[in-house]
C-alpha cells in the first residue's frame, strides 16, 4: 500500500481537456477546484502542466489469473499494471483456477485487491458452475459476499445453451447484476485461430467467422429484451456485431457493449507473421471492421473501452500459432491506443472518454465511488495523463508480470503521469508506487 | 494471393547458354585491346585440330567435351574442322562443373551449366576437355573431379583458347591457341559469335572477384552467364 | 534468399532458376555414380512432427546426393514427444551446427515460427493446411517436363482445396509462372474468399475437364464427411472423382496429377491411377531432383 496519505495540490491539470485550474484533494476527496489554489500545510505538489485529468479509470473486463496462474500475473501485480494505465478499478474475469464461481473465491480475490490496495478490484462471478455451461453457479452467493459482485460472466468461454441464458439473464434481476456474455458460437468455431476471411485463407488457419458473433449478440439481445434484463457484450470486434447492437438499441433493449483498445487499432494482416503475439480471442478482424469499431465507439452504439487485459508467461506465446495461448496485455497502453484511434482522429473527446473509460463502466458495473465528475466533494479516484509524450511500447519494461503486448515496437501518443486513489497516489512521474 | 506480370517465357530445359540480344557492343571496349581478332581465334583452332589428330593418332577415340559456357561453341567449332581435315565424326558434349567448384562458398549460388555426355559415354574415349581460358586451373580441376563421376576415359586432355598462366594447381594444357602472358591486375575476356555476336579475345583491367563479404545476399541469383557479351572469363576460371 | 517457406515469396526468375537447376540435376540420378560433392561438409536436419516417410526419403536422398550429412529427428521417440517446444528444440538443432532444417510440422505458419530462431536456412516440407512448397515445385517441374511449357497451361486442382497445403503452394507458384488454375470442389471444401484468389473456381469437374491440359486431383480424407464436408464418400466419387470416363473427357494430351498418397475409389479410380498419363511416379522421381535444387540454391552459395 503506497504510503502517501495527506493533501495534494495538483497544479495546471486540464480536467476532461479543458482550461487549466488547480485540483486539491484532502482525506480522500477532491476538497477544491481552480485558479491558483493555496497549498495547505503538508501538502505535496505536483506539477501537472499540459497534463489531462480525468476521473481514474474503470475496466470492466480484466485477467488477474489469480488463483491459479500467478506465472502470469497476480492480483497485486494486475492491479499495479492497472494503476500504472490510469485505472482505479477493475473487474477481475471470472475464469481462474479455481474458477470464481463461489462467494469463497470471489471474496479471496476482492480481498487480494484491497491487500494490495492499488485499485478497487471487483471480482467478476462465474455464471456456470466451473464454466462449464451446465448449471448456474450461485450467483445469488456471490452477489450477497463481502465482494457485491454484480457483473457476471463466463468470459472465455460463451454461454451458448439459450435457455441457460435466458435463466441467467432473468436471475440477476434481483439484485440488479449483468450477465456479461462472450458471444461466440462455439461449433461454428471449432478449432478456429484466427478471423475468417482472405488472410486465414492464404496463412492455412481455420477461420473465426464473423456471424459466430453477430449470431449470439443477435439472439442474446433478443432474449434481453423478452425477459426484461440488462446484457452486456464483451470486447465486440465486428462491424456486424456494431450494426446489430445498434439496432437493439433502438428498439429498446437494454444492452451496453464493449471493445478492446486493440481491436480499435490492429488488424488480422498482423497475423502473416504467424507470431502469437497476435493471436487473441475474439480475433483480430479486418480494417472495416476497426472503422466501424470506432463509429460505434464514436456514437454510443458501443458504450465502454474495455482493456481483456489477458497477461501469458512467454513460453505461452514462444511457440507455433496453433498451440499459443489467446491474449494480450492492456491495461497500461489502453488510454494512449483510445488517444490515438479515437481522440486524435477527432472521434471522442476528452470528456466522452472519460464516460467511456471511467463513467460508463461503473454505472454498467455498478462500482461506487468511481466514475464520478470531477467535482468537489467527489472521491479522488483521478489520473493525470499527458497526450504529448510518445513512448515506443515495450512489454519488457511493463509493470505487469507478462510482456506479451501487441503494441511493442509502436510509439503510441502519450502516457500516464498519475494515477489517484481517493487522494492517495499509486502512481507518480510516470512511475508505479 | 497474388498473380504476377510474365517476365520471361519458360524456355524448358536444354539450352545451354541464353541466347542473348546480342549486343551492340564496340568492336573494343575502352580500357581494352584485341589480342586476338576473329580471323586468329580460327587459325588457332584450325591448328590446335591438326594437332588433336596428330597426338591421337586420326582421332578415332576422340570425345570433346566444352565447358560451359565459352567452351562449348569452342569444342563444336574444333569438331567441324575435325570432321573437315578427316571426314571423322567427333561426337561433342559439354561438362557443367558448377557442383564441382572448390569456391561455390564465395558466391551466391550459381545456375548450372548444361551437362550434355554424347551417346555412348566415356568409358575408354580419350576426352578432351575444352575451355576458353586456362588460368588458375581450378575449373579443369573440377572438371577431373566430374569426369571422374561420369566414367572412365582412357585419357583426358585440355585444349584451350588462351593460357594466361597463373595457375595454382598442377595443371597444364595439351593444346594451347595462344600463350598470353598476363599480370593478375588485367583482365581476359573471351567472345565468340555464338553466344556474343563477335568473336574476339581481349585484354583488360581486372574486374574484381567476387568476395564473400559482397556476396552476403546468399541464394537463388543466376550466376555470370546470365549477362553475357559481358562475362569476365577469369571470374568463370576459379 | 535464405529459406522456402512459401511459394508466393518465389519470383518468376527463381522459380524458373529452381525448375531449370532441377532438369539439369535430374541427369545424376542416371549416373553410375548418383553423388554430387557440392554440400560435402554441410549438414542438413529433417524436422518431421509428421510421419510422412516420402517427403523425408525424397528429401534425405536429395541431400545424400548432393553429399550432405543428413540427420533425421522426428517428432516421436525424441525429446519433442516428451514435450520440448519447437524453439528449444530449433535452438538445439543450431547448436549442433544445422546448416538447414527440413521441417514437417501439423500447425500452420511452424516454418515460419522456426525461421526466426534458427541461423540456417529453414525449408517448409509441408505446414499444416498452409503450404508444401516443394511439393508444387515438382508438380511445375513435372507439368513442364511433360508437356514442354507453364505458361497459359489450364491447370484444373481437384478436391479438398479448404485443408491443402498443396492446393496453396501451386494456386501461387502456377500464377506466378504463368498458368492459368482452376479449383474444383464442392463449396463447402473450398475458402471462403477463394473468389479473392488468383484463379477460376468451379463445382463442376464434367464442365474443366475437356478445357484442361493438367488435372491435379488432392485426396480426401474420409473424416471430412464426418464433419459434414459432404454427405458420403459415394456422392463425393461421383461428382468429383476421376475414372476411365471422365479421363475420356480430358484432352488426349492432358495429363493427370497427384501429390500422392492415393486414396484409390475416392478421388482416384485405379484405372486412372495405374493409367500412362496419370504421373504419380514421375512426381516422386522428380520431386528428388528438384529437391536437389532448392538444396543446391539455397546452401551452394555464400
Amino acid at each position: 500500500m503506497p504510503d502517501t496519505n495527506g493533501p495534494h495540490l495538483i497544479r495546471g491539470a486540464r480536467p476532461l481537456g479543458g482550461d487549466p485550474v488547480d485540483l486539491l484533494f484532502v482525506d480522500g476527496r477532491i476538497a477544491a477546484i481552480g485558479p491558483d489554489l493555496e497549498a495547505p500545510e503538508g501538502a505535496r505538489t505536483v506539477d501537472a502542466t499540459g497534463l489531462i485529468a480525468l476521473p481514474g479509470l474503470v475496466d470492466l473486463h480484466t485477467h488477474l489469473r489469480e488463483p491459479g496462474r500467478e506465472d502470469a500475473e497476480t492480483v497485486a501485480s494486475g492491479s499495479r499494471s492497472a494503476a500504472m494505465g490510469g485505472y482505479t478499478s477493475v473487474h477481475a474475469m471470472a475464469n481462474t483456477d479455481p474458477v470464481a464461481d463461489t462467494a469463497g473465491v470471489v471474496e479471496q480475490v476482492w480481498r487480494l485487491g484491497r491487500e494490495a490496495g492499488y485499485c478497487d478490484v471487483r471480482p467478476v462471478g462465474a455464471v456456470t458452475v466451473g464454466l462449464a455451461g451446465e448449471q448456474l453457479s450461485e450467483i445469488g452467493a456471490m452477489a450477497d459476499s463481502a465482494a457485491q459482485v454484480r457483473v457476471f460472466s463466463d468470459d472465455g468461454i460463451c454461454v451458448s445453451d439459450a435457455l441457460l441464458m435466458r435463466r441467467a439473464l432473468e436471475y440477476v434481476k434481483a439484485f440488479d447484476g449483468v450477465i456479461a456474455q462472450h458471444a461466440q458460437e462455439p461449433r461454428l468455431t471449432e478449432g478456429a485461430q484466427m478471423n475468417e476471411g482472405c488472410v486465414s485463407d492464404r496463412l492455412g488457419l481455420p477461420g473465426w467467422p464473423a456471424v459466430a458473433e453477430e449470431a449470439i449478440i443477435a439472439r442474446d439481445c433478443l432474449l434481453a429484451q423478452h425477459v426484461g434484463s440488462r446484457l452486456h457484450v464483451c470486447h465486440v470486434s465486428t462491424k456486424g456485431s456494431v450494426d446489430i447492437i445498434r439496432w437493439a438499441k433502438e428498439r429498446g433493449c437494454d444492452v451496453t457493449a464493449e471493445v478492446t483498445p486493440h481491436h480499435l487499432l490492429l488488424t488480422d494482416e498482423l497475423v502473416e507473421s504467424y507470431d502469437p503475439i497476435y493471436k487473441v480471442n475474439p480475433p483480430l478482424r479486418t480494417a472495416e471492421d476497426v472503422q466501424a469499431l470506432r463509429e460505434g465507439l464514436a456514437d454510443g452504439t458501443i458504450d465502454i473501452v474495455a482493456t481483456d487485459h489477458a497477461p501469458h508467461p512467454v513460453e505461452a506465446k514462444e511457440t507455433e500459432w496453433s498451440t499459443a495461448a489467446m491474449g494480450m496485455v492492456g491495461l497500461e497502453t489502453a488510454l494512449a491506443v483510445v488517444q490515438r484511434t479515437m481522440v486524435d482522429t477527432g472521434l471522442l473527446t476528452w470528456a466522452q472518454v472519460a464516460d467511456r473509460m471511467s463513467t460508463a463502466p461503473a454505472r454498467i458495473g455498478r462500482v461506487d465511488g468511481h466514475g464520478r465528475e470531477l467535482a468537489v466533494g467527489e472521491p479522488a479516484n483521478v489520473v493525470l495523463y499527458d497526450p504529448a509524450a510518445p513512448v515506443e511500447i515495450d512489454g519488457g519494461a511493463m509493470v505487469t508480470k507478462s510482456s506479451n503486448t501487441p503494441f511493442r515496437g509502436m510509439t503510441l501518443p502519450g502516457g500516464v503521469r498519475a494515477t489517484f486513489l481517493r487522494g492517495v497516489p499509486t502512481v507518480l512521474e510516470g512511475k508505479i508506487k | 494471393m497474388r498473380a504476377q506480370k510474365p517476365t520471361q517465357s519458360d524456355t524448358g530445359p536444354g539450352v545451354p547458354v541464353p541466347t542473348p540480344e546480342v549486343p551492340e557492343a564496340p568492336e573494343v571496349p575502352e580500357g581494352t585491346r584485341a589480342v586476338l581478332d576473329g580471323n586468329e581465334i580460327n587459325r588457332a583452332l584450325t591448328r590446335i585440330a591438326h594437332e588433336v589428330l596428330e597426338r591421337t593418332k586420326g582421332g578415332e577415340h576422340v570425345t570433346l567435351l566444352g565447358i560451359p559456357s565459352r567452351g562449348v561453341p569452342l569444342a563444336q567449332r574444333l569438331a567441324r574442322r575435325i570432321e573437315r581435315v578427316e571426314d571423322l565424326s567427333v561426337p561433342v558434349g559439354s561438362l557443367d562443373i558448377t557442383m564441382y567448384r572448390d569456391d561455390l562458398h564465395l558466391a551466391p549460388a550459381r545456375a548450372l551449366g548444361r551437362t550434355e555426355i554424347p551417346t555412348g559415354g566415356l568409358d575408354d574415349r580419350v576426352v578432351v576437355l575444352v575451355d576458353d581460358v586456362l588460368f588458375s586451373g581450378r575449373t579443369v580441376r573440377a572438371a577431373l573431379d566430374a569426369l571422374g563421376d561420369l566414367g572412365r576415359p582412357r585419357a583426358v586432355q585440355l585444349a584451350v583458347l588462351v593460357d594466361r598462366g597463373h595457375r595454382e594447381l598442377p595443371i597444364r594444357a595439351d593444346y594451347v591457341g595462344k600463350n598470353l602472358p598476363t599480370s593478375l591486375r588485367e583482365g581476359v575476356t573471351v567472345r565468340l559469335d555464338e553466344t556474343d555476336g563477335q568473336d574476339a579475345v581481349l585484354l583488360g583491367p581486372s574486374k574484381a572477384r567476387p568476395s564473400p563479404s559482397t556476396a552476403l545476399n546468399r541464394g537463388l541469383r543466376p550466376s555470370s552467364s546470365s549477362h553475357p557479351g559481358t562475362t569476365e572469363t577469369e571470374g568463370d576460371d576459379a | 534468399m535464405r529459406h522456402l517457406l512459401s511459394t508466393g515469396d518465389l519470383s518468376r526468375d527463381e522459380a524458373t532458376l529452381i525448375l531449370d537447376t532441377a532438369a539439369e540435376l535430374a541427369q545424376v540420378g542416371d549416373r553410375s555414380v548418383k553423388k554430387l560433392p557440392t554440400l560435402r561438409g554441410r549438414t542438413v536436419v529433417n524436422l518431421f512432427y509428421e510421419d510422412s516417410t516420402r517427403t523425408r526419403t525424397s528429401f534425405e536422398l536429395a541431400a545424400k546426393r548432393l553429399s550432405a550429412d543428413v540427420i533425421n529427428f522426428s517428432a516421436k521417440g525424441s525429446s519433442v514427444s516428451k514435450g520440448e517446444s519447437l524453439k528449444d528444440t530449433a535452438l538445439t538443432l543450431q547448436a549442433m551446427g544445422a546448416d538447414a532444417v527440413v521441417i514437417r510440422h501439423s500447425a500452420s505458419g511452424a516454418a515460419h515460427r522456426l525461421a526466426n530462431w534458427v541461423d540456417g536456412s529453414v525449408l517448409n516440407a509441408g505446414d499444416g493446411t498452409h503450404e508444401h512448397p516443394t511439393q508444387a515445385l515438382l508438380d511445375a517441374y513435372t507439368m513442364r517436363d511433360r508437356l514442354g511449357r507453364l505458361e497459359g497451361l489450364r491447370v484444373a486442382v481437384v478436391g479438398d482445396i479448404l485443408h491443402s497445403r498443396v492446393a496453396r503452394s501451386n494456386v501461387l507458384l502456377l500464377t506466378t509462372l504463368g498458368a492459368h488454375v482452376t479449383l474444383v470442389a464442392p463449396p463447402t471444401l473450398l475458402p471462403v474468399s477463394v473468389h479473392t484468389w488468383s484463379c477460376e473456381v468451379s463445382y463442376d469437374l464434367d464442365e474443366v475437364l475437356p478445357k484442361s491440359d493438367v488435372v491435379m486431383m488432392l485426396r480426401v480424407q474420409a473424416e471430412r464427411m464426418r464433419d459434414s464436408f459432404f454427405p458420403s464418400v459415394r456422392e463425393y466419387s461421383r461428382n468429383y472423382g476421376l475414372d476411365g470416363e471422365r479421363l475420356g473427357k480430358m484432352p488426349s494430351e492432358a495429363i493427370v496429377m497427384h501429390p500422392g498418397p492415393m486414396v484409390r475409389g475416392m478421388e482416384i479410380s485405379a484405372e486412372v491411377a495405374d493409367s500412362p498419363r496419370c504421373t504419380v511416379t514421375e512426381q516422386v522421381t522428380n520431386g528428388v531432383s528438384l529437391r536437389m535444387a532448392v538444396l543446391y540454391l539455397l546452401l551452394g552459395g555464400s
